[in-house]
C-alpha cells in the first residue's frame, strides 16, 4: 500500500537533490569549519555557501544568518536572547494568542522572571489587528513576537504592517516564519522584521536544522555559549550535513517557488471542493490570506484522533489538533482563539500538501475520508441527536 | 502506534454499536468539551443484561472502551455487571496509554449509570431520562458543584470551571 502523505506541516520529505548534496558531503568531508587545514577550509566554504543560499531565500545578507538546531531553537534564541540583552530597557513583550508553544512557553519562562506579556486576540480568521499591537506598546516594551503564518489554520498575519509600527517605535520585532519560509516569498526588508525563525524541514530540507535571521545592530545575546561559531551568536560545531542540506533546499525553494505555489494551491483548492461536498464541515482560517499548502477543517459530530486512525489504516497521513491527540489533552488553543467551539475543535483535521502530491492521490484520499466520516458519524450520539 | 492490538481491533470493528428502542436504562458520560462522550443503552430481562448498545463520540481509545465494556456486560446479571470497572475494561484491552486512562476510559461509568437508571425507574423513583437532563443538584450546602471533582460551580456553568468535565444540566421548576 502506497503511503499518501498530507502532513507536510509536520515535516517534508527531503528533496532528492538535497539528499545528493548531503550524501556527497558525508562521503567527502568531515572537517571542522574552524580548523586551519584543507579539510577545515573545505567545510568552512560549504558552510558559507549554505549561508548565502539560506540568506537569499528571505532577501537577507549571508552574515545575518545564524544556523541553529531547528525552528524551536531559533525561537528560543530570539525571545530569550533579546530579553537578556534588553532587560535594562524594560520587561514588556507583545505576542498573539495563536503562537506556537516554542513562543508561548519561552514567554511563560520570562514571566516567571518578572516579565509582563501582552497576548493579543485574533479575529475569526485568526488575524491579529496591527492597531492592537500599536495600542499595546508601552515604554517598557522590548520585543514584539508574532508569527508570519499559523501552522494550524494557515492564516498569514499582516507582518509588514506590524513591522512599520515596531520600526517607528524602535522596538525589536521577531516573527516565527517556520510554517511559511521556503513556502511563500519572504523579504526581511519589506516585512520590517529584525528577527526571523525558520526551519529546513518545512521546505524539503532535513529536520534538526534551522536558522535565525538577525538584523545587524539588533540587541540580542546568544543562549548557547562556547566557541565563536556563527559570529558568536551560536556556539558549538555546526551540524554540517544538515546545514549543507538546508542551503540546497533553500536554493531549490527560491528557484521553484512560483511553480510550487501554483501546484500546491491547486491541490488545496481541489481538496476543499471535495470536502465541501460532505455535510457539516467547516473550513478554518482566512479564505485568501492563507498558506498555499495547508487547509484546516472541522468535521462536526466526530473526533479528530479517531479519524486520523482510520485514515492511517488506509495509508493516509494527516494531522489533528484535537485534545485527545495532543499530549496536553486540551483542544487547540489556536482554534479556540478564533472562536471555534470546543466540539468542533475536537473534530478538526489538518491536511498539508507537498510538491510530490498529485490530484489522483486526492481522489483516493477522499474515498477513504468519506467512509471514515460516515462510519464515525453513525456511531456518534451527537450526530443522531441532530438528525432526529 | 500507541494503542495495543486489541484496542485497534475493537476500534476498527466495534461491537454493539447502535441504539435500542425503548431501552430499560440509559447512561451517558462525558461531553464534547473533553473530547469524549459515551451513551450506553440496556435492555434487562430476568435481572440480566439481555441487550446492550452504545454510541460514542471520541478518540480511538473511547470507541474501543465502549466496544469492550458492552461485550463484557452482555449476558451478565446486573450484580455482575456492576462489578465491571474502568480498570478491568482497560486490562481486557491490553492496557491503554497513560494519558487516556482518565478521559477516554469512561465505559464502566456509563454502564453503571445505565444500570442505575434501570433500577431507579423500576423502583418507581420518577426521574427524567438522563439524555433529557438530570435533576438540579443543590445538596452541596445549597451550592452547585461538580459531580466529578466536588468543586463549587456558578449556577450557569455548562462544564466544571476546574476539571473541565460537564456539570449536570441545571433544571429549575
Amino acid at each position: 500500500m502506497k503511503i499518501l502523505y498530507f502532513d507536510h506541516i509536520s515535516g517534508t520529505p527531503i528533496h532528492p537533490d538535497v539528499k545528493k548534496v548531503m550524501i556527497n558531503y558525508i562521503n567527502n568531508n568531515y572537517g571542522n569549519p574552524v580548523s586551519q587545514h584543507s579539510l577545515g577550509d573545505a567545510a568552512s566554504e560549504a558552510l558559507e555557501t549554505a549561508r548565502e543560499q539560506t540568506a537569499a531565500l528571505i532577501n537577507a545578507k549571508p552574515q545575518e544568518i545564524v544556523f541553529t538546531s531547528g525552528g524551536t531553537e531559533s525561537i528560543n534564541h530570539a525571545i530569550k536572547g533579546v530579553a537578556m540583552a534588553t532587560h535594562d530597557k524594560g520587561k514588556h513583550i507583545i505576542t498573539s494568542n495563536i503562537e506556537h508553544q516554542s513562543v508561548s512557553k519561552s514567554l511563560r519562562m520570562l514571566m516567571r522572571m518578572g516579565y509582563h506579556v501582552t497576548s493579543l486576540p485574533v479575529d475569526n480568521y485568526g488575524l491579529v489587528d496591527p492597531k492592537d499591537v500599536e495600542r499595546a506598546i508601552t515604554n517598557e516594551t522590548v520585543l514584539v513576537t508574532i508569527m508570519h503564518a499559523n501552522n494550524e489554520i494557515g492564516t498569514i498575519e499582516p507582518i509588514a504592517e506590524i513591522g512599520k509600527i515596531t520600526r517607528a517605535r524602535g522596538i525589536i520585532f521577531h516573527t516565527d516564519a517556520i510554517a511559511s519560509a521556503g513556502v511563500i516569498p519572504f523579504d526581511v526588508d519589506a516585512m520590517g522584521v529584525d528577527l526571523v525563525s525558520m526551519a529546513a524541514n518545512q521546505f524539503y530540507g532535513p529536520s534538526g536544522v534551522g536558522a535565525l535571521y538577525i538584523r545587524p545592530k539588533t540587541r540580542i545575546l546568544p543562549i548557547i555559549e562556547g566557541g565563536m561559531q556563527e559570529n558568536g551568536q551560536r556556539a558549538g560545531t555546526e551540524n554540517m550535513v544538515g546545514i549543507v542540506g538546508m542551503g540546497k533546499a533553500a536554493e531549490l525553494a527560491k528557484n521553484e517557488m512560483p511553480q510550487r505555489i501554483q501546484h500546491l494551491r491547486q491541490l488545496r483548492q481541489t481538496w476543499i471542493d471535495k470536502v465541501k461536498t460532505i455535510e457539516a464541515i467547516e473550513i478554518n482560517g482566512h479564505p485568501t490570506e492563507c498558506l498555499p499548502h495547508l487547509v484546516s477543517f472541522s468535521v462536526h459530530y466526530v473526533e479528530g484522533e479517531s479519524m486520523i486512525l482510520m485514515l492511517d489504516e488506509k495509508g493516509i497521513c494527516a494531522s489533528t489538533r484535537s485534545a485527545c491527540a495532543s499530549g496536553s489533552l486540551r483542544a487547540s488553543h489556536v482554534l479556540l482563539a478564533t472562536g471555534c467551539d470546543y466540539a468542533a475543535a475536537q473534530g478538526t483535521l489538518i491536511f498539508s500538501f507537498g510538491i510530490m502530491n498529485t490530484m489522483e492521490e486526492l481522489d483516493r484520499a477522499m474515498e477513504v475520508f468519506k467512509d471514515a466520516v460516515v462510519f464515525l458519524r453513525n456511531m456518534s450520539p451527537l450526530y443522531k441527536k441532530k438528525s432526529t | 502506534m500507541q494503542y495495543s492490538e486489541t484496542v485497534m481491533e475493537h476500534f476498527k470493528n466495534p461491537h454493539n454499536v447502535g441504539t435500542i428502542e425503548n431501552p430499560d436504562g440509559v447512561g451517558q458520560v462525558g461531553n464534547p468539551v473533553c473530547g469524549d462522550m459515551m451513551k450506553i443503552m440496556i435492555k434487562v430481562k430476568d435481572d440480566k443484561i439481555d441487550d446492550i448498545k452504545f454510541e460514542t463520540f471520541g478518540c480511538g481509545a473511547a470507541i474501543a472502551v465502549s466496544s469492550m465494556v458492552t461485550d463484557m456486560a452482555k449476558g451478565k446479571t446486573l450484580e455482575e455487571a456492576m462489578q465491571i470497572t474502568n480498570k478491568s475494561v482497560a486490562e481486557q484491552l491490553g492496557g491503554l496509554p497513560k494519558n487516556k486512562m482518565h478521559c477516554s476510559n469512561l465505559g464502566a461509568d456509563a454502564l453503571q449509570k445505565a444500570i442505575q437508571d434501570y433500577i431507579d425507574r423500576k423502583e418507581g423513583r420518577v426521574r427524567k431520562r438522563p439524555d433529557e437532563g438530570l435533576e438540579h443538584i443543590d445538596s452541596h450546602e445549597k451550592h452547585c458543584y461538580c459531580p466529578y471533582c466536588d468543586y463549587d460551580q456558578p449556577e450557569t456553568a455548562p462544564f466544571c470551571v476546574r476539571c473541565g468535565k460537564p456539570t449536570v444540566e441545571h433544571d429549575h421548576d
